[in-house]
């Protein structure tokens, strides 16, 4: 049935064109000279038609779940919804959807039945009303299209006012996208701050959040202190950095300074592509190939290492940062004047030392931006931890053992759980937000700094 | 250089000795510069390597042939697709080895043939009825242990109670072996078998569709938008706060964190909107968001790209603003601007963290029929096989992360070239 919509609505809009363009023409046939020509009577009728009826149907798609929830659940006997907790409301509800769409277990009760023939009648009068809907919208509005056919009508600034608040409303997309993730992370996380006081969650020095789920669970009692998976996170973070940053400025260092174009031409490709490895591959390296291998060197040593320390993550993080760093770093240092490069070596500099003591000093500010972008991946990256890191929070700085991170906390709390009643799935908007908004002031201060540093220069 | 204000003269012995501890700090640097390349490629060799190694082995399934009588007895065609199709092949096997006397051996000679087994079986008889109360050959796939005892890498020299598979067991598959009932096929169920429990009929047909679903709309979405947000910013925005807005917007949301918008899209698209969990649907629109950015700023460039003169050209004679954009620069420029786009999806295809989010990493023996059903995709098939116990899904997920690794290149090497066979330099 939505597919058949859109094809009535493609079939209106190709209509209503060639109705005003066939019109258009015909005045100008007639000997009359039209402001524009007949591709933009055309067109303006095309798009009063397709814009306010696609935007109806798209409104329709996304509210008719939710509508037919909402009437099914309120049709429902009183006596059923009694003393409901929302947690319950969506089981019943996901209950009926299941019995609506054919899949029955067990023994549903007679209301669940009917409930779910309602919805599914509800489901088929809306996507019966949805023809004539698009069918009588399209219509008016291709008659009034119609109607403004004329030699004086300035069709063509028209069209172009349509299409030009289309393309603002585009960029607008960027700004909504913001918005979005700003309100779902506020709102959830408000919910959540009203279950656990914001203090304990900002100076608890305990991540625990196993609660129970029902009243007879023996669990803990549920603990939510942020500390230990801070530190877990910056401890993996400063591993990442202490593998990324000396490998990626000396190689910036070299490929800009000494390498010869051949090694270039190699060189940059290889460090495109460990840029371009998708997460999930760097995840399952750390823990087919760096993990089992650390924990032979740590046996070999005497040293006692955690099998999924947090050397393993960040080394592997570390590895997937070595690009990131180094162009940053590479472009940072081909911003910097030639006259300085040349007035050094002419001094007679080596060339190792115009490189440390000239060039790096004055290209310093933008690498010292990339370096904070990069801050700001490794504390956000999410599938490397998930795969190689721990997941129990433990409050230690001793980069061998196990630690956990904000980003595993959120996928391990998320998957396979969407209740947004308990305070264990809705700590994970509150760790997504206090993520969102570090990684957020980083990249500001960093791309700040990289762009007041290049225009220093240009 | 940091040296007291009187130099060594030039020529005289201490100079000529800072002279060589100058060069050799420079061949240090130089040095260290080129073992920090040397790093980086050598961790991409290993990572390559360390994947082919182990996925190699899973592009080949060992299968055993194995000749079925179809007993009347058991298989009663009024009865079908019932039947008691185990019962059929433990007795075939059972004939090939008259040996195993007791229940449990019966039951352990079965436990050669992959789970599946039985199901390609009752395939066959209903797909030809005749076949009751004949013999056919069949050929199935072996279980997980087998197919590694077949790849070596089950270890025969281990003591018995440390293996997988005891003496009897080895012997009875040797003694299959011997009489050439093995072989070792392509294994191209890997690509047209959906997922399974089973490592050795698991597929990844339901994660291709999948990701091709996602990838469709996040392209259907993202290319549009983005493309007319880049217009907007880069030919007809006015220069002020509004615009720089906008700006800051759009360069902040390439650098937000993709877990974020997972939780956006479980939060917003799920939550409130209720759209259906685990969908490509879902994941597509998400994967949209995160793909736009990088489709605005590659047009915002290839639309910089485009010298002032053909604007002028087309301005002077007597063209709107928009007839400029729609008919010269925008055509011009769209080789850079697929270029971006292609390398956009790319970076969808592998990003994995919101896809699990939203539940694309149920598990689902189907291929999806649309992007509204239930499905993986390639990243988070990958996720989840990473995460199973079974030996047999190390190598499996290797051969996934290949096959996808295999994609990107494609992905990458098609915008290469339409970067060079089209974009013009001006």
């Amino acid at each position: 049935m939505t597919i058949a919509a859109f094809v009535l609505l493609l079939a209106m809009v190709a209509s209503a064109y060639v109705l005003n363009f066939r019109a258009a023409a015909a005045i100008r046939a007639g000997g009359t000279k039209l402001h524009s020509v007949a591709f933009y009577h055309g067109s303006f009728a095309a798009l009063t038609v397709a814009l306010p009826v696609f935007c109806m149907l798209i409104f329709w798609l996304l509210l008719q779940r939710p509508v037919v929830n909402f009437i099914t659940m309120n049709g429902l006997p009183a006596e059923i919804l009694a003393g409901l907790g929302t947690g319950e409301r969506q089981l019943l509800l996901a209950e009926i959807q299941s019995v609506a769409s054919g899949r029955i277990f067990g023994e549903p009760g007679a209301e669940i039945i009917s409930a779910g023939e309602r919805m599914n009648s509800l489901n088929r009068t809306a996507g019966l009303l949805m023809l004539p809907a698009v069918l009588a919208i399209s219509v008016i509005l291709a008659a009034v299209s119609r109607r403004t056919v004329g030699a004086g009508f300035r069709a063509r600034p028209a069209t172009e006012k349509i299409t030009l608040s289309v393309m603002l409303f585009c960029a607008f997309v960027a700004v909504f996208t913001t918005v979005g993730i700003i309100a779902s992370l506020l709102v959830e996380s408000i919910h959540f701050f009203s279950l656990v006081p914001l203090t304990e969650f900002l100076f608890g020095m305990n991540w625990e959040p196993q609660i129970p789920m029902r009243e007879d669970q023996v669990a803990a009692e549920g603990a939510f202190g942020w500390i230990p998976v801070l530190v877990g996170t910056l401890l993996i973070m400063l591993v990442a950095l202490a593998v990324a940053v000396p490998v990626g400025l000396l190689s910036a260092i070299y490929l800009h300074e000494f390498a010869a174009a051949r090694i270039r031409a190699v060189a940059k490709p290889v460090l495109e592509i460990l840029a371009g490895v998708p997460t999930v591959v760097y995840g399952f390296f750390a823990i087919l190939v760096i993990a089992p291998a650390l924990r032979s060197f740590g046996t070999a040593l005497g040293l006692d290492i955690a099998p999924n320390t947090a050397l393993a993550a960040g080394g592997v993080m570390g590895i997937m940062l070595i690009p990131f760093i180094s162009s940053f770093a590479d472009d940072a240092l081909g911003a910097v004047p030639r006259q300085l490069r040349d007035g050094a070596l002419a001094l007679g500099a080596t060339r190792a030392e115009t490189m440390l003591q000239v060039l790096f000093p004055a290209a310093l500010p933008g690498i010292a931006g990339g370096i904070l972008l990069a801050v700001s991946r490794a504390i956000g990256e999410t599938m490397i931890v998930v795969m190689a890191a721990g997941l129990i929070a433990k409050l230690t700085f001793n980069p061998l053992d196990s630690v956990t991170t904000v980003t595993v906390q959120i996928m391990t709390l998320l998957i396979g759980d969407t209740s947004f009643d308990n305070p264990k799935t809705l700590a994970a908007f509150a760790l997504g937000l206090m993520l969102f908004l570090v990684t957020l002031c980083i990249n500001v201060a960093a791309l700040r700094i990289v762009r007041k540093y290049r225009e220093v220069y240009e | 250089m940091n040296n007291s204000s009187h130099s060594p003269v030039i020529g005289s012995a201490p100079a000529a000795l800072r002279l060589r501890q100058r060069k050799r700090n420079q061949l240090l640097l130089q040095g260290f510069g080129a073992s920090a390349i040397l790093l980086a490629f050598v961790m991409l060799l290993i990572l390559v390597g360390s994947l082919l190694y182990s996925g190699y082995r899973a592009f080949t399934q060992t299968h055993v042939e194995i000749s079925v009588h179809i007993d009347p007895e058991i298989i009663d065609a009024e009865k079908l697709p019932r039947g008691n199709f185990r019962r059929l092949l433990q007795n075939s096997l059972v004939a090939e080895f008259p040996d195993a006397g007791s229940a449990k051996d019966k039951k352990q000679l079965l436990q050669i043939l992959s789970a599946s087994a039985q199901f390609e079986l009752r395939d066959l008889i209903l797909s030809d009825l005749l076949v009751i109360g004949q013999t056919v050959q069949l050929r199935v796939p072996v279980s997980d242990p087998y197919d590694q005892l077949n790849k070596g890498q089950i270890d025969r020299e281990t003591p018995e109670q440390h293996r997988r598979l005891n003496d009897r067991q080895i012997d009875w598959f040797d003694q299959l072996r011997r009489g050439g009932a093995v072989s070792a096929p392509l294994n191209t169920a890997l690509f047209t078998n959906p997922d399974s429990r089973f490592p050795e009929i698991a597929g990844l047909k339901g994660a291709l569709i999948g990701s091709f679903w996602a990838l469709l709309v996040c392209f259907l979405l993202s290319f549009p938008v983005g493309i007319g947000a880049a217009i907007y910013l880069e030919e007809f925005a006015p220069r002020n706060r509004f615009s720089d807005f906008i700006e800051v917007n759009i360069n902040n949301l390439a650098a937000v964190p993709s877990v974020v918008f997972g939780l956006l899209a479980l939060a917003v698209f799920i939550g409130w909107f209720g759209l259906p969990r685990s969908t490509p649907l879902v994941g597509g629109m998400t994967l949209a968001l995160m793909t736009m950015p990088t489709v605005i700023i590659a047009t915002r460039a290839a639309l910089k790209s485009i010298p002032g003169s053909i604007r002028e050209a087309a301005l002077a004679i007597g063209a709107s603003k928009q007839q400029v954009v729609f008919g010269h620069v925008l055509p011009l420029a769209m080789p850079g601007i697929l270029t971006g786009t292609i390398i956009g999806l790319a970076q969808a295809l592998g990003e994995t963290a919101p896809l699990l989010l939203i539940g694309m990493n149920a598990f689902i023996t189907s291929a999806p029929a649309g992007p509204l059903d239930s499905s993986t995709a390639l990243p988070t098939q990958i996720f989840i096989w990473a995460d199973s116990p079974e030996r047999g899904f190390v190598s499996r997920t290797s051969a996934a992360i290949l096959v996808l690794l295999g994609f990107l290149i494609a992905m990458n090497s098609l915008a290469i070239f339409l970067r060079s066979r089209f974009e013009r330099k001006w």
